[in-house]
């Protein structure tokens, strides 16, 4: 596999092959999302313009702060608002504006178009539910939408699903604990098989407590894929995680993607996981999108001073033969507006127009897209 | 097994050891005292004996539920041993005849999350101050410029002293954490999991900082990571640690590139290594997950997901072997796993 796309990477370099051949799933352009706070507005992300084609697999890495998970959030509509505000900007999927769109017509979007994997899997999943049910409830969700999308009369399948309620003993207490998995079981089953758990049929009687975090993490897989998305956006899946769990669940995603053909957008605050799994990388610093190119491109040669900064950063090797160059001083303050490259404070390159324009992701070679003046825009 | 680790560091003077160290933690599984049945234990470490060369840095390594933080808290002193001995220059100092006071003022400790390990209500020079009062004693003059000094080696200035933790960047706060550890003037820090909470541009920051103290001040470290690059960088001897055992133990050159136990194996073609065409990560093959604390698997406790498992394995748990010169592995079959 990585052998196919190091060749696509050297045939992007004939000319007139930089055009898209596959289609354009996602395209954020002119985003700007400002989180309002007591000590005055947080600008969170910055006039962020991406597109992102189907069947890839990109990852945007940043910083804590750099608004990498509200650009996510945004994206599936999830965003608290308030304190969140979408200041300007359009997200567009499949040709649809999503922003445009009341609730309830976004809500289709969510889960059935698009999905979304938490970074706490214990967090995001309901303690007091088996982990079947809450599959099951992923898939009566989807065929739901499938057979009644204008929801006019209760469906039969939400019929079904309401008569699956259980009431316990003391009947006066009124205790619906639903067994939705009994109307699914094979479903289920399948979905945790395709998600490799051992002993699905056992597992899909636990509830989340049970299971161990690579476990649970797996489950928040199944069920997002339960619902056979377009679009799987990932905020930091593995970082609760081990190492070898970790490794085994981005292993599995990547394989996944292939198998169910849903493009993935993964976040992570790490570099070398993004190097590991990505077609494509995106740098995000303090709100702004720095730096977007095919991942061989970055690790053989980052643009952007930030991009090489992080890299320089990732200790490898020994302190005998390898000296770290730590990137100086701090991320910026994001209270205010910063009017020229919000990087030029720590950037060993800046010039005078750093500070005063602010530079615009710019393509300055096929498929690598650079906000820096460095390299002219 | 004492005896064989005593003479890869035969040169060099150790600082620390540990002999045979055990921590159980039982369980209580009813609140009824009649029917309480057999005791049962997470056997948290495992009879465990490593030693800390002066001026070197250990780095232990693991997933989490290994054993390497209850490991750091029994050197530290503060949690007692089930079994075993920690010998801190050549006295025993679990033996509870030492002044606990003038171990602290040799050990220090920096905990992984600076939120929790600092007062939120304790301004920085208050927080740093604390282990000079007690550890140290002196006049308030000369725990001040104390202080002072800590802060400016840690590269924070006096405008930071007077500000609570909830002020600081997560960076800053890590920087205090160090500054209360050094302040005592100790011989050995303790550093557990000190970057996992970090970015990576500030982590590297903090990596660089500590290289720089240990070289001014003659300082030993013994870090806790889960993170195989942080402990490459850092460490001249790694000691691998599986479900409460040493599984793999040397210096850190030759255990890294050439590691010999199959955990080792498996848990750094897990680590991520920043390099696209070297996508060690989807190669990587291991099974199963950590094995429970409290019934761990007969024999070689790595054994229900090792690839080279036999018979033996399950039936019979390994001892520490030297394999190359000062290179330690607890595996019936190291010389299967050389090619």
């Amino acid at each position: 596999m990585g052998l196919e796309i190091h060749l696509s990477a050297f045939s992007n370099l004939q000319p007139g092959n930089s055009e898209t051949k596959s289609s354009r799933l996602l395209s954020i352009s002119d985003l700007s999302i400002v989180y309002g706070s007591g000590g005055g507005d947080v600008y969170a992300v910055d006039r962020a313009n991406l597109d992102i084609e189907s069947d890839k697999f990109v990852t945007i890495v940043g910083e804590s702060g750099c608004g990498k998970s509200t650009v996510a959030l945004a994206i599936i509509g999830l965003l608290a608002a308030p304190p969140a505000r979408i200041q300007s900007g359009r997200i567009e999927y499949k040709s649809v504006d999503l922003l445009s769109l009341v609730e309830n017509e976004r809500r289709k979007y969510r889960g059935t178009e698009i999905a979304m994997i938490f970074q706490e899997p214990l967090t995001s999943l309901n303690p007091v539910y088996k982990v079947g049910d809450q599959i099951a409830e992923a898939i009566v969700v989807r065929e739901e939408r499938k057979h009644n999308p204008n929801r006019v009369v209760r469906s039969e399948i939400m019929q079904k699903a309401y008569d699956t309620r259980v009431t316990s003993f003391p009947s006066r207490i009124q205790m619906p604990r639903r067994n939705l998995s009994s109307l699914f079981r094979d479903e289920i089953l399948d979905a945790l098989k395709i998600v490799r758990i051992p002993d699905p049929d056992q597992v899909i009687d636990r509830y989340p407590f049970e299971l161990s975090g690579g476990m649970v993490q797996r489950v928040m897989i199944a069920m997002a894929l339960a619902q056979k998305p377009a679009l799987l956006i990932a905020d930091e899946p593995t970082t609760a995680l081990d190492v070898t769990t970790q490794a085994q669940v981005l292993k599995l995603m990547k394989v996944l993607m292939d198998e169910v053909n849903t493009s993935v957008i993964l976040i992570t605050h790490d570099l070398a996981v993004a190097s590991q799994v990505a077609d494509r990388v995106i740098v995000m610093y303090a709100g702004d999108l720095v730096e977007d190119a095919e991942v061989y491109d970055l690790f053989s040669e980052p643009l952007h001073p930030y991009s090489k900064g992080l890299l320089s950063c990732i200790p490898s090797g020994s302190k005998d033969n390898v000296k770290l160059n730590p990137i100086p001083g701090t991320v910026p303050d994001l209270t205010t507006l910063i009017p020229g490259c919000k990087y030029a404070a720590r950037c060993p390159y800046v010039m005078e127009i750093c500070r005063k324009k602010r530079p615009t992701l710019t393509e300055v070679k096929p498929k690598h897209r650079v906000a820096c003046f460095l390299y002219g825009t | 097994m004492v005896l064989e680790l005593r003479t890869t560091h035969s040169e060099q003077e150790v600082i620390l050891e540990t002999r045979n160290i055990s921590k159980f933690y039982p369980i209580r599984r009813t609140f009824n005292p009649f029917q309480r049945g057999p005791s049962k234990y997470v056997r948290a470490v495992d009879n465990v004996s490593i030693k800390v060369p002066k001026g070197k840095t250990v780095a232990i390594v693991g997933e989490s539920g290994c054993g390497k933080t209850t490991l750091a808290k029994v050197i530290a002193l503060l949690v007692p041993p089930t079994s075993g001995d920690v010998i801190f220059e050549g006295e025993s100092i679990t033996n509870g005849k030492i002044d606990r006071k003038s171990i602290y003022r040799e050990i220090q400790m920096v905990f992984q999350d600076p939120d929790s390990s600092l007062d939120p209500r304790l301004e920085v020079r208050d927080s740093i101050a604390e282990p000079c009062k007690r550890l140290l004693g002196g006049s308030e003059n000369e725990i001040q410029s104390t202080v002072t000094r800590s802060l400016q080696v840690v590269g924070l200035s006096e405008r930071h002293a007077r500000r609570v933790p909830a002020h600081l960047s997560g960076g800053q706060k890590q920087r205090v954490a160090i500054a209360r550890a050094i302040s005592p003037r100790p011989k050995l820090i303790i550093l557990d999991e000190p970057t996992s909470a970090l970015d990576t541009s500030v982590q590297a920051q903090i990596l660089n900082l500590l290289l720089d103290l240990q070289r001014d001040y003659n300082l030993t470290y013994l870090i806790i990571t889960h993170n195989i690059s942080v402990a490459e960088y850092l460490s001249d001897i790694l000691v691998v640690m599986y479900a409460g055992n040493v599984v793999e133990y040397g210096l850190s050159n030759s255990v890294i590139p050439k590691p010999r136990h199959p955990y080792t194996i498996a848990l750094i073609s897990s680590a991520p290594i920043p390099n696209p065409w070297k996508r060690n990560l989807l190669n990587a093959e291991i099974r199963g997950e950590v094995p429970s604390a409290i019934n761990p698997p007969s024999g070689c406790k790595f054994h229900p997901r090792c690839p080279y498992a036999e018979k033996l394995c399950s039936e019979q748990s390994p001892e520490l072997c030297e394999i190359g010169p000062g290179h330690f592995v607890s595996c019936h079959f190291a010389e299967k796993t050389a090619e």
